[in-house]
C-alpha cells in the first residue's frame, strides 16, 4: 500500500496561477521521500492539498488508501505535518501547544499529557515545557512543531523545509531524529532546497518544477543525472596567469580563485593531478552552486539558476 | 472521529479559550469592570439623579441590566473575533484545520470561549452594579437564559467577523461602527416608549433592543417588547448564526485557499 498516492493533481489559485499541473506521485509505506524543487515549484501547494489546508482544483489524493474526498478524517488522522512557516501560538506554553494538539485529534487529557511528554523529551524540549513558545530559539521552535506533529502518532510525517535557517548542529540532530523515526516505521516526506539533506536522509526523490514532476526515482538513480559539478578552488600561491590544464575546463576568477568544471566521468584526483602538473597547488575547494541547483539546471537545461535554490554552503556529511 | 473524540476536542478548545481569558485578565475582565463603575458614577449618580424615575425604577436601577448586557455583548463578541482572527493571521488555526475536528466542534468551542468571557465579565459587572443599586432579579431563570443566549449570539457574530476579516481594520470596523451604535440605541439608557412612534418602529428593527429588554424583564420585571418575541428572536439568531459559521468553515471561506 502507498503511504501517499497522487493522481493528476491540479491546483489553480484564484489569481490564475497554476501551481500544480497534473502531478502524479506515489510514496511507498515506510519510505523516506524527498520532494525537491525551487521556490514556486508547487511543493507547498501539494503539501497544503494533502493536509487539507488548500483546496485542490482537480485530481485524486489517497493516504494509506483513504481518499481525501471521501475519508477526510482517516486521512487527517494518518498525517502529521510540519509546515515551512512558524504556526504556533507564541504566547502559549510549550506543553499546552502539544497537549492541545493531541486533544484536537481526540486524545483524552491523560493520554495527551503522556504523549506530549514523550514527544517533548524526544525533541529535547521537556525542560522548556513551562516556557512560552516565543522564548524558544529558532531551532527549538522547529522542534516544537515536530513534537506537535507527532503527538497523535501519525503514520505519515510531512515536513516542509524543516531545517531552513537552522544551524548545522541542530540540523544534524534533526536528521538523526528523523532517521530513527523512519526506522521505527513512520513514512516521511520531506521538502527541501538542499540536495545534501535529501541525499543524507531519503531513499526516493521527486523533483518538481512549475507544477510538474520533472524527475523521480531512487535517489542514487536521480543523482546520475548530475553530469557535471563546478568547484571553486583556492590556490596556495596567487595565480596571475592561468596555465593550460589539459582535459579540464578551468577558469581564473582572480589571483586567489579558480573555477573548474568536473564531469561525472572524471575524478577530483585527476583534476588535482592536472593542476599540480601545471604548477598550481590547491589548498581548498567548495561547490560553486549547491548540487541541487546543478542537478536542476542539468534536468531543465536552464541557463540561469532557478529562483530560491540555495547558494554554496557548508553542508557536511 | 467518534462523538466522544469530538467531545474531547471540544473540551480542549474550551479549556484553551478559558485559559486565554484568564491569562490576559487585565485586558479581558478589568476594563469592563472599570467602565461599568464609570457609567454608574456618571450616568447613575451624577446625571441619573436629575432624570428621576423610568418605568417606575430609579434611573440607576433601570440602566443596570442594559449596562450588564452591553458588557456581555462587547466582551463575548470581542473575545471570539480576536481569538479567531489572531489564530488565523498567526496561522495556528491550522492546528485545528489539519485535525479531524468537525467544523461544528470548532464553532461550538469558540462560542463557548465567548460565553466564558461573557459570563466572567457579566458576573464581575453585576457585582459592581450591586455596589451602586439593588437589583431584585424578579425572574432568575429568564435572567440566566437571556444572559447565555446573548453571549451565544454575539460570540457567533464575533466568529463570523473573525472568519471574514482579512486585516485588523476588518476586526475593528464592526464593533465600532455597527455594534456600539446599535447597543447605545438598543434601549440601554432609555425606554423606547419615550421616543416618537416612528423612532419606536425603527428601534424595533434593532436586535439588541430585544436582548436588553428581555434581560431587564428578568431583573426588574419590565420590558418594552413582548418577552416571547424576544426569546424567539434570540433563539432564531443563535440557530441562524451557528449555521452560517459552520457553512463558512465547511466552504473554507477565507480560511482555505
Amino acid at each position: 500500500m502507498h503511504a501517499l498516492s497522487v493522481r493528476n493533481l491540479t491546483k489553480v489559485y484564484a489569481n490564475g496561477v497554476r501551481a500544480l499541473d497534473g502531478i502524479d506521485l506515489e510514496v511507498e509505506t515506510g519510505d523516506f521521500f524527498a520532494l525537491l524543487g525551487p521556490n514556486g515549484a508547487g511543493k507547498t501547494s501539494l503539501i497544503g492539498i494533502v493536509t487539507s489546508l488548500v483546496t485542490k482544483t482537480g485530481g485524486e489524493v489517497r493516504v494509506f488508501g483513504h481518499s481525501l474526498d471521501r475519508e477526510l478524517n482517516a486521512v487527517k488522522n494518518a498525517i502529521g505535518v510540519v509546515p515551512q512557516e512558524l504556526n504556533v501560538n507564541l504566547w502559549d506554553k510549550v506543553s499546552n501547544i502539544v497537549v492541545n494538539q493531541a486533544g484536537f485529534y481526540g486524545l483524552t487529557r491523560t493520554r495527551a499529557l503522556a504523549r506530549a511528554e514523550v514527544c517533548l523529551r524526544q525533541l529535547q524540549l521537556w525542560d522548556r515545557r513551562n516556557d512560552t513558545a516565543r522564548t524558544l530559539s529558532g531551532g527549538m521552535k522547529r522542534r516544537l512543531m515536530i513534537a506537535r506533529a507527532l503527538v497523535h502518532e501519525p503514520r505519515l510525517l510531512i515536513l516542509d523545509e524543516p531545517t531552513a535557517g537552522v544551524d548545522i548542529e541542530i540540523r544534524r540532530s534533526m536528521w538523526q531524529f528523523l532517521r530513527d523515526l523512519n526506522a521505527g516505521g513512520t513514512s516521511i516526506i520531506l521538502t527541501t532546497h538542499y540536495l545534501e539533506e535529501a541525499e543524507n536522509l531519503c531513499r526516493h526523490v521527486a523533483i518538481i518544477d512549475r507544477g510538474r514532476v520533472i524527475e523521480r526515482g531512487p535517489m542514487a538513480t536521480v543523482l546520475t543525472k548530475l553530469t557535471e559539478e563546478v568547484f571553486l578552488l583556492t590556490p596556495r600561491e596567487p595565480v596571475l596567469a592561468l596555465p593550460a590544464v589539459p582535459g579540464f575546463d578551468v577558469r581564473l576568477n582572480g589571483p586567489l580563485e579558480l573555477e573548474a568544471a568536473l564531469p561525472r566521468s572524471r575524478s577530483a584526483n585527476e583534476l588535482f593531478a592536472a593542476l599540480s602538473a601545471a604548477g598550481v597547488e590547491i589548498t581548498s575547494l567548495r561547490n560553486k552552486a549547491n548540487r541541487l541547483e546543478e542537478l536542476f539546471l542539468n534536468l531543465t537545461e536552464r541557463k540561469s539558476p532557478a529562483p530560491g535554490l540555495k547558494g554554496p554552503q557548508a553542508v557536511s556529511r | 472521529m467518534s462523538l466522544r473524540q469530538q467531545f474531547v476536542a471540544l473540551s480542549t478548545l474550551v479549556r484553551r479559550e478559558y485559559y486565554r481569558v484568564l491569562r490576559i485578565w487585565g485586558q479581558t475582565i478589568l476594563p469592563p469592570v472599570i467602565n461599568m463603575a464609570l457609567y454608574f458614577i456618571i450616568f447613575g449618580n451624577l446625571i441619573g439623579q436629575r432624570i428621576g424615575q423610568m418605568d417606575g425604577f430609579d434611573y440607576k436601577q433601570y440602566i443596570a441590566p442594559g449596562l450588564i448586557m452591553m458588557a456581555v455583548i462587547t466582551n463575548a463578541y470581542g473575545n471570539v473575533v480576536s481569538s479567531f482572527f489572531s489564530s488565523k493571521i498567526n496561522r495556528h488555526l491550522e492546528e485545528m484545520l489539519v485535525a479531524p475536528m468537525a467544523n461544528a466542534t470548532i464553532v461550538l468551542g469558540h462560542m463557548a470561549g465567548g460565553i466564558v468571557r461573557g459570563v466572567a465579565v457579566g458576573l464581575a459587572v453585576t457585582v459592581v452594579a450591586l455596589l451602586f443599586t439593588p437589583l431584585p432579579f424578579v425572574h432568575p431563570l429568564i435572567t440566566v437564559s437571556v444572559f447565555l443566549l446573548c453571549a451565544s449570539i454575539f460570540s457567533l457574530g464575533g466568529l463570523i467577523n473573525g472568519i471574514m476579516a482579512r486585516n485588523f481594520d476588518d476586526v475593528s470596523i464592526i464593533p465600532s461602527f455597527v455594534l456600539q451604535p446599535l447597543t447605545y440605541l438598543g434601549g440601554v439608557f432609555y425606554s423606547i416608549s419615550l421616543l416618537p412612534e416612528l423612532a419606536q418602529q425603527v428601534s424595533r428593527l434593532n436586535p439588541i433592543l430585544y436582548v436588553v429588554n428581555a434581560f431587564r424583564y428578568g431583573i426588574l420585571g419590565v420590558s418594552d417588547v413582548p418577552i416571547a418575541t424576544a426569546y424567539l428572536m434570540m433563539v432564531l439568531s443563535v440557530a441562524a448564526l451557528f449555521g452560517t459559521c459552520v457553512l463558512m468553515l465547511n466552504r473554507g471561506y477565507r480560511i482555505r485557499e
